[in-house]
């Protein structure tokens, strides 16, 4: 049964759930896009910066937003470890293909697990004030726990745009994707811009994941059904680009949202793969990206 | 004629099980068995394309589900024996794994890895929602009154994953050496150069896709009957994924025992821990495993044992 | 061309806006040794992935023994007969010396060797370039030399009628140079067609029947040795105005 207000309503869902699909694919888009870090435990980061959101929410009543914020420069730190060690044991002897995956597939395994084990598999949620409260323009509900996470997920990839087009760090980030060589003769250390990258796109997990816990409550697994989502934003979104990578995660949470409305919710985490697939197999560079 | 001592080894296994399923009487332990004789054949099936071709699948859990659902439908549908559902099992699988490996091979290989995850989700997906194997609430199997001569259709079934896993084993063993087996690692070292050495990469990538997908479909077609009951849940369940790809790359990638040490090993480990301590700590050490060998030992203990011996002859 | 054994016309390679090959002609004949110089960037590498196949041309023919050869994938231009080295070499670390030579010699050679003897061949391949001592050793193991001579070995491993070898002897000794000269010398007997990629100039001069340069992704010359080398054109090429 199709009506208007329910097309209405599920495109406008579509949009806000895509902006926030958005602050979590930003990540990836940087690490796999730019760096070809394919860190397929991502969204597991993302996760652990929900749950630490639900720790500091249910203690200390900290908003979420915020201490996404706070809890952002350990991210980031924390990145820089995982760098230094992926590049010392896998991209310094070329093995990143096949063991650099395997190696960020262990390390999803084992955030997940740890989670379950410390928390177990109960949805947990925040609190917040504007968590439950709905703006209504005209038949179209607009509810603020998905509203406040769309806005902080165009903030971040305006920040972050930003970021690498205008400073020198950023610049060198966008270099080093595409002249190592260059980059060196510049003076900048390829190895150091490569983790500054990688600390800057775990750092955003943090932001990403307190963002989760506001739409809805998370568990453990939930960052399994983000995978297929992030890459597929990505590679739509051609790989490197970051208002490509926008656009395409809004097309995504668009698509998704029209498919759980009129097919029913259970079809809803195969969009995602069908799309990935589908753009694999039809045009691998994405649709904005560099050929 | 010269027997080698891989088939007297087999010989022999073949006779302890049988003389094991005469002796004993403990359930539990064909249980074990088969649930480590699964993870050697997934194990062994996911080096054949990881290990000895180099491209990555994470979708391990798709092929090993398809090939138990297929059981599924096939036995609701017809009530067909077990042989042919195992033959039906790898058949589907393998015709997956060649349409996948056609759609993507002729990308890098880090596409091909997401897209086997992809195509995993996707068969989830399509089979949560086909109601004709029970879609999301799962599906209840019989276990059939006919078990030959065995005490119990258990120890038919662990023969019978005996014998699978032994010809897994030996198919593997046989490409590791073989002229196939040879193209395979050109692929795997240096894919454009292979091309230029000859080396048909297409195909021979394609023959890896779908004889893996085929030998872990067979490996998922008797699940249903060992569990009874299967739901999309246990059947996609990632801890078959981070087994299939955690085994071989702990025991070894480039060699044919690789797979099978690491099965055994971490198989035997995951039961012990599984009846002692709880079983979410086994996806947690073998995820840290996985993560400390690939850093430290990339090459596995197969890989190590080799290290040592070259190192002790001068 | 009556004994063209590769004949290049009109081939144009774009990477986007950037074009690397602007309409290059050219042939070799049957045992010809034809050397292709040119300044770095000018194309040469981009030209011989176009004719091996690791690239594919937006426009022009590459024709093979009378055969049209554009479209085909890199292994059946080598399984017809088309082999060429890389300049950095890429061998198969984790085989040892004899396999990297037995993957060529099983399937790019497959229809022309005696599959009975492919050890034998490959050893006999590793005796021509002194190897034959370190058949078992990892090819990961090799010194440069060694290395750039298993590149060249395992590329004649595939029995072809035209070789093309990139800067094979780029950072080796005069006496490194010579001994890979040799084995390339050796190959006119065999009727295989050689074109070199060099800028050592003694070794290309001496070498070549024949002198292609390409500049800019453009031919600006082709003939005799000391012709091109005296032509103004080149000179202006490699030493400015």
């Amino acid at each position: 049964m199709f009506s208007l207000d329910l097309l209405a309503n599920a495109v406008t869902a579509g949009i806000l759930l895509g902006g926030f699909y958005a602050a979590v694919a930003i990540g990836l888009a940087i690490a796999f896009g730019q760096l070809d870090i394919v860190n397929i435990a991502h969204p597991a980061f993302v996760i652990a910066g929900s749950y630490i959101a639900y720790i500091l929410n249910a203690h200390f009543g900290l908003d979420p937003v915020l201490t996404g914020v706070m809890v952002a420069p350990a991210f980031f730190a924390v990145g820089a470890v995982i760098y230094r060690i992926y590049y010392a044991a896998f991209e310094r002897t070329g093995q990143e293909s096949l063991s650099g995956l395997a190696f960020f597939f262990g390390l999803m395994f084992i955030i997940e697990v740890v989670l379950i084990l410390v928390y177990g598999v109960d949805y947990r949620l925040v609190s917040a004030g504007y968590i439950g409260r709905t703006i209504n323009i005209g038949y179209v509900g607009i509810p603020l726990r998905m509203l406040v996470p769309f806005s902080v997920a165009a903030l971040l990839t305006i920040g972050v745009y930003l970021y690498l087009s205008r400073t020198f760090m950023g610049r060198a980030i966008l270099a080093v994707a595409q002249d190592r060589v260059a980059l060196q003769l510049m003076g900048a250390d390829p190895v150091r811009v490569k983790q500054f990258a990688f600390g800057l796109a775990i750092a955003t997990a943090a932001i990403a994941g307190s963002l989760l816990i506001i739409i809805g409550p998370v568990e453990p697994s939930v960052g399994r059904q983000y995978i297929g989502r992030v890459f597929a934003i990505v590679v739509l979104g051609g790989m490197g680009s970051i208002p490509g990578m926008f656009i395409a995660a809004l097309l995504l949470g668009i698509v998704e949202s029209l498919v759980a409305t009129f097919m029913g919710p259970s079809w809803a985490p195969a969009v995602a793969f069908g799309v990935l697939l589908l753009t694999l197999a039809l045009r691998p560079s994405g649709f904005f990206g560099r050929a | 004629m010269k027997i080698s001592r891989f088939w007297v080894c087999v010989a022999v296994m073949v006779a302890a099980g049988l003389l094991f399923t005469g002796v004993s009487k403990n359930e539990y332990y064909f249980n074990a068995a088969y649930v480590i004789l699964q993870a050697t054949m997934m194990a062994v099936a996911w080096n054949i394309l990881g290990g000895f071709t180099g491209y990555v699948n994470f979708g391990t859990a798709g092929f090993f589900a398809v090939g138990a659902y297929t059981s599924i439908a096939l036995d609701k549908a017809w009530g067909l024996p077990l042989p042919l559902l195992i033959l039906a099992g790898g058949a589907v699988c393998a015709l997956i794994g060649l349409g996948l490996g056609y759609l993507t091979l002729r990308l890098k290989g880090v596409y091909f890895a997401i897209a086997t995850l992809a195509m995993a989700i996707v068969f989830e997906t399509l089979i949560n929602n086909w109601s004709f194997v029970g879609g999301a609430k799962g599906a209840y199997i019989l276990t059939p009154e006919k078990h030959l001569w065995f005490a119990s259709y258990i120890e038919m079934l662990f023969m019978v994953m005996l014998l699978l896993t032994i010809a897994c084993v030996a198919i593997s063993r046989k490409l590791n050496a073989s002229r196939l087996g040879r193209g395979l690692a050109a692929i795997r070292d240096d894919e454009v150069a292979a091309e230029c050495a000859g080396v048909p990469t297409l195909r021979l990538k394609l023959v890896s896709t779908t004889l893996m997908g085929a030998m872990m479909g067979v490996a998922g077609a008797p699940y249903p009957f060992f569990v009874t009951y299967v739901d999309p849940q246990s059947a996609f369940n990632l801890f078959v994924a981070v087994n299939a790809i955690a085994m071989p790359m702990i025991g070894g990638t480039a060699h044919w025992l690789g797979p099978v040490i690491g099965a055994l090993l971490v198989g035997t480990m995951q039961e012990i821990i599984t009846v002692t301590v709880s079983s979410e700590l086994n996806v947690l050490i073998v995820g840290v495993m996985l993560v400390v060998f690939i850093t430290l030992a990339p090459q596995g203990i197969v890989g190590l044992f080799q290290k040592y011996r070259s190192r002790r002859t001068p | 061309m009556s004994g063209a054994v590769l004949q290049v016309a009109g081939l144009t390679k774009r990477f986007g806006g950037f074009v690397a090959l602007q309409d290059v002609a050219l042939h070799v004949n049957a045992g010809e040794r034809l050397g292709l110089i040119g300044p770095n960037g000018s194309g040469k590498t981009t030209l011989i992935n176009c004719i091996s196949g690791a690239l594919l041309n937006d426009a022009g023919t590459i024709a093979f023994e009378g055969r049209d050869i554009t479209r085909l994938p890199p292994h059946q231009r080598t399984r017809l007969g088309v082999a060429r080295t890389f300049q950095i070499p890429k061998p198969f670390r984790s085989m040892s010396v004899l396999d990297n030579l037995r993957v060529p010699l099983e399937y790019a050679a497959w229809s022309r060797a005696d599959h009975r003897r492919i050890t034998d061949e490959a050893m006999e391949m590793l005796n021509l370039i002194g190897l034959q001592h370190r058949a078992q050793a990892s090819s990961a193991s090799l010194t440069l030399v060694d290395m750039r001579k298993l590149e060249l070995v395992r590329a004649l491993a595939a029995k072809p009628r035209l070789l093309v070898s990139d800067e094979a002897m780029a950072g080796l000794s005069a006496s490194e140079v010579d001994d890979i000269l040799a084995l390339l010398f050796g190959l006119k007997a065999q009727g295989v067609a050689v074109v070199m990629i060099e800028h050592i100039m003694r070794a290309v001069m001496k070498f070549s029947d024949r002198l292609v340069v390409l500049v800019a992704g453009r031919k600006i010359a082709d003939g005799e040795p000391q012709a091109v080398a005296g032509n103004a054109d080149v000179i202006k090429a490699y030493l400015g105005e």
